[in-house]
């Protein structure tokens, strides 16, 4: 039976239609992944039967029954709970507080506490999620927030729980962590829906899997019946190279070494994060760094790109060592930097597209004579940095902020790739975009390094890394801990490495 | 300690906040709401708004004498809004304009005293050079402990006022003061004074200096290396940090040109308007270029307008005083409701979406 139907829903934001006559249905008990790129719709059709926006026209039925949700209360009262992406959380309030938020249990007139952990600690019980209802929410981590959120739902008798990109923000065993409890809550009757974009984790964890493609009803498929490839077409709407293909290869030896990073110490808050990391990238070379995310990845990136200073060690470009890096220095000795975090690092987001494009090499003479910028040839530059790289845009002068996640991803990556950079330090580069972005931005590296660049690559998908890399390198603790060909690698093999279990094996001397 | 550094902070963003994301709209119809609720006020005062705005508007537009002292009260308040504006572009919040106006007010006319016999031509640009100076070091002071110490600028910026205010001050009335019972310095020599534009008025080629200078920050803005580069520093500093900027030079000099352009307003009014330095001359020009700037969105063009606009509030107030029963302390009312409006930007969308949805019903 269909838990949820929704019928011919369509919703225009403007003359852009978000939804246009999309059908979804849910059935009681089943996880149910909506798969689309950025854009695609899917979080406006959550968002539609969460309440939180009302669609131009379409139904909805619960349970059998038609009815209209005006807002998230309405939801809620009909049994539909919903994670956002970006958790909903006061940060000095407790686990306990934020779950009860709203429909808080009374002594009197006053908010019964005691009562609410009661209610919470029986909850976490009944559903296997472990939880500490009188921590705070800022000391405990991302996982546990979303389990908060999840709690939350239950706590608000959900029978279907929507989830927006759990995922996202969560680490490779956390990610197990949330699959396990999204199993045991259909074990005990729930329905989920999770949005998300990765394939993967839809052939992991969903029974059916609903496609959306321009705001547009694709199809409805059984999981056992599909495969990642055939969902990545449906969802691009055209062939696109899977993941699993690899582009690596043999790196020659003779090739010069481009950049070099010797025995590298610096420690942040009385912690070392690099802890004597040497690493050698060649001319024409992808060497990729592996690791679980905060063991030196981000402070290797700061050090080659001259944004922090070691205490000891040092940076080569081209075998010659660089005194004193700063980040002009690095961009000047052609070491190009595509941030791990472009809203952070990338990119100036009030800033028109065309500044971002050349920030960092503003003070070439191409850009600017005397300290005045060459505005004309600014514009070409962006409009040809638009054209080459595919970039949508509506105008080179709107905001950066104004264009998708992937097309932002694409300024930050013209920027660094236009400039005929000799080395690319490439972190995460594709986070947060979709897929048709992906695989263009692995041709634009591939092309690269055909090229004869150095790339240094840093990511943490981990297929990504297997996809592009010649080389790979795990870093743990801030050393690198193995090095070898990628294909002397498999996932488990890094997944060992990576946490820790490597260390004999170096010492052994097997690489 | 914590408790400090957390409330400046706090203070940090309100600030920033205040200053950012308003449209050209928000700012014009704050004006247009400031003036009926003032006129509100004063009708249940037992005022008659309408001669109280008609009174206002002769005596800031009346006739020529009435412009160009309008204009002359705009000067110093166009020199302090462009200061806090461009600070603020360039992430840096400058709250500190009033005791760079002083300091720069106390070089100019020491520099006007002191160095006697130059011709005018070399003596008033001395004179506001060192007014340039005075008040970019003052400032440049705070950048300075706010990038080696990490102290909040906000905080600096205003106790330094103080120090300003008590130094200059101490040195009007123990070291130069003139002869007399009133607290202030002899006059400048006659080559220090800057020649009037408009007879017997306030209105001096300071004006037209503080008009270049406002042209002279917007092509700064737009089309230079150190505009973007304040600018980036600005809205994003990890991206202008990876973006191979200087953090550190660019912000000092930003609070550099920022005192600088305050310590100019300090000098305008002391060549042009009282010839000499006099305790306490100034009504607070730093802190209305606060508001200025706000009303001005930090665009160099934003803040002529409003300055020119606040200067007939405050030329306006003068006539309208003498004119009615109204006290000129009314400005202050006004002035105070146009930055409540600017600063809660949420009435007037509402109000906004309120008229939309009017109109579209009437469709």
């Amino acid at each position: 039976m269909n838990f949820v139907e929704m019928r011919d829903i369509s919703k225009y934001y403007g003359n852009v239609a978000a939804n246009s006559h999309v059908n979804f249905s849910v059935q009681k008990g089943e996880i149910h992944s909506l798969l689309g790129e950025n854009g695609a719709g899917k979080t406006t059709l959550m968002k539609i039967l969460y309440g939180m926006t009302q669609p131009d026209s379409g139904t909805i039925s619960v349970g059998g029954k038609k009815v209209r949700i005006r807002n998230p209360k309405d939801a809620i009262n009909l049994g539909i709970g919903m994670v956002h992406q970006h958790f909903m959380l006061a940060a000095p309030l407790t686990v306990a507080e934020n779950i009860v938020l709203g429909y808080e249990p009374k002594k009197g007139m006053f908010f019964d506490f005691e009562g609410a952990v009661k209610e919470i600690e029986a909850l976490s019980e009944q559903y296997g999620l472990k939880i500490d209802p009188r921590a705070k929410i800022q000391d405990i981590p991302v996982g546990q927030k979303q389990r908060v959120e999840i709690i939350k739902a239950l706590y608000r008798k959900s029978d279907l729980i929507i989830l927006d990109e759990p995922t996202a923000v969560l680490t490779a065993l956390e990610v197990q962590e949330l699959f396990g409890v999204l199993k045991g809550l259909k074990e005990a009757g729930k329905t989920i829906i999770i949005i998300t974009h990765k394939l993967k984790e839809i052939m992991q964890v969903s029974d059916r899997v609903t496609i959306l493609r321009s705001g547009e009803f694709v199809c409805t498929k059984n999981t056992a019946d599909t495969n990642p490839n055939e969902l990545a077409e449906l969802m691009v709407g055209r062939k696109v190279h899977a993941m699993e293909e690899s582009f690596g290869g043999d790196v020659d030896e003779s090739a010069p070494v481009f950049l070099e990073v010797k025995d590298a110490v610096y420690k942040e808050h009385k912690v070392k994060k690099l802890n004597g990391l040497s690493l050698k990238v060649r001319s024409g070379e992808i060497l990729g760094i592996c690791g679980v995310e905060g063991n030196g990845q981000t402070q290797l990136i700061e050090t080659v790109t001259g944004i922090i200073k070691l205490r000891h060690g040092k940076v080569l470009v081209r075998g010659e060592e660089v005194k004193d890096p700063t980040p002009l220095r690095m961009l000047n000795l052609g070491v190009a930097h595509i941030p791990e975090d472009r809203a952070s690092r990338g990119l100036i987001k009030d800033f028109p597209i065309r500044e971002n494009t050349i920030l960092g090499y503003h003070r070439r003479r191409q850009f600017s004579r005397r300290g005045v910028l060459n505005i004309r040839e600014m514009n070409r530059y962006a409009q040809e940095m638009v054209e080459n790289f595919g970039i949508k845009v509506g105008s080179i002068y709107d905001p950066v902020s104004s264009l998708s996640g992937g097309n932002q991803q694409k300024v930050v990556i013209g920027r660094a790739l236009s400039q005929n950079p000799d080395i690319i330090i490439a972190a995460q580069p594709t986070r947060g975009v979709d897929i048709g972005a992906i695989e263009y931005i692995h041709e634009k590296l591939i092309e690269m390094k055909k090229q004869g660049k150095a790339i240094l690559l840093i990511s943490a998908e981990i297929d990504e890394l297997m996809a592009l890399s010649d080389n790979i390198a795990v870093i743990f603790g801030g050393q690198i801990v193995a090095q070898g060909k990628a294909s002397e690698f498999d996932e488990r093999r890094l997944g060992m490495l990576m946490t820790g279990y490597g260390k004999e094996e170096k010492e052994h001397g097997s690489h | 300690m914590e408790a400090i550094k957390k409330c400046g902070v706090y203070l940090r963003q309100k600030i920033k906040q205040l200053f950012t994301s308003k449209s050209f709209i928000v700012s014009a119809i704050s004006l247009l709401l400031a003036l009926i609720v003032s006129g509100i006020i004063l009708a249940f005062s037992g005022y008659n708004p309408f001669t109280a705005y008609v009174n206002m508007f002769g005596g800031a537009f009346g006739d020529m004498s009435r412009v160009a002292d309008t204009l002359g009260i705009a000067t110093p308040l166009i020199l302090c809004g462009t200061a806090v504006a461009i600070a603020m572009r360039g992430g840096a919040i400058n709250i500190g304009a009033e005791g760079q106006l002083y300091v720069g007010a106390m070089a100019a006319a020491l520099t006007g005293i002191f160095c006697q016999g130059l011709p005018a031509i070399l003596h008033i640009p001395l004179c506001i050079l060192a007014a340039a100076v005075a008040g970019g070091l003052w400032a440049g002071l705070a950048g300075y402990l706010k990038i080696k110490l990490k102290v909040n600028e906000v905080v600096l910026t205003i106790m330094l006022n103080y120090i300003a205010i008590y130094l200059t001050d101490y040195i009007v009335t123990y070291g130069v003061k003139a002869e007399g019972m009133v607290v202030k310095t002899p006059n400048v020599a006659e080559s220090a004074i800057l020649p009037a534009l408009y007879p017997h008025s306030r209105l001096t080629i300071g004006f037209i200096l503080a008009v270049i200078i406002v042209f002279v920050v917007r092509w700064m803005m737009k089309k230079t290396v150190f505009g973007l580069e304040l600018q980036a520093i600005g809205n994003n500093l990890a991206a202008a940090e990876t973006g191979g900027v200087n953090i550190g030079k660019q912000f000092l000099v930003t609070m550099f040109i920022s005192g600088a352009l305050a310590g100019l307003a300090g000098a305008v009014e002391v060549m042009g308007v009282h010839k000499y330095f006099i305790k306490g001359f100034s009504p607070g020009y730093g802190y209305d270029g606060l508001s200025i700037a706000v009303l001005g969105q930090n665009s160099p063009v934003g803040v002529l307008v409003s300055a020119i606009l606040y200067g007939a509030l405050r030329s306006g107030a003068q006539v309208m005083d003498r004119m009615t029963k109204i006290p000129s302390d009314f400005v202050g009312l006004m002035q105070a409701l146009i930055i409540i409006f600017v600063a809660t930007p949420g009435i007037i969308m509402a109000m906004r979406n309120f008229a939309r949805r009017g109109k579209k019903n009437h469709d």
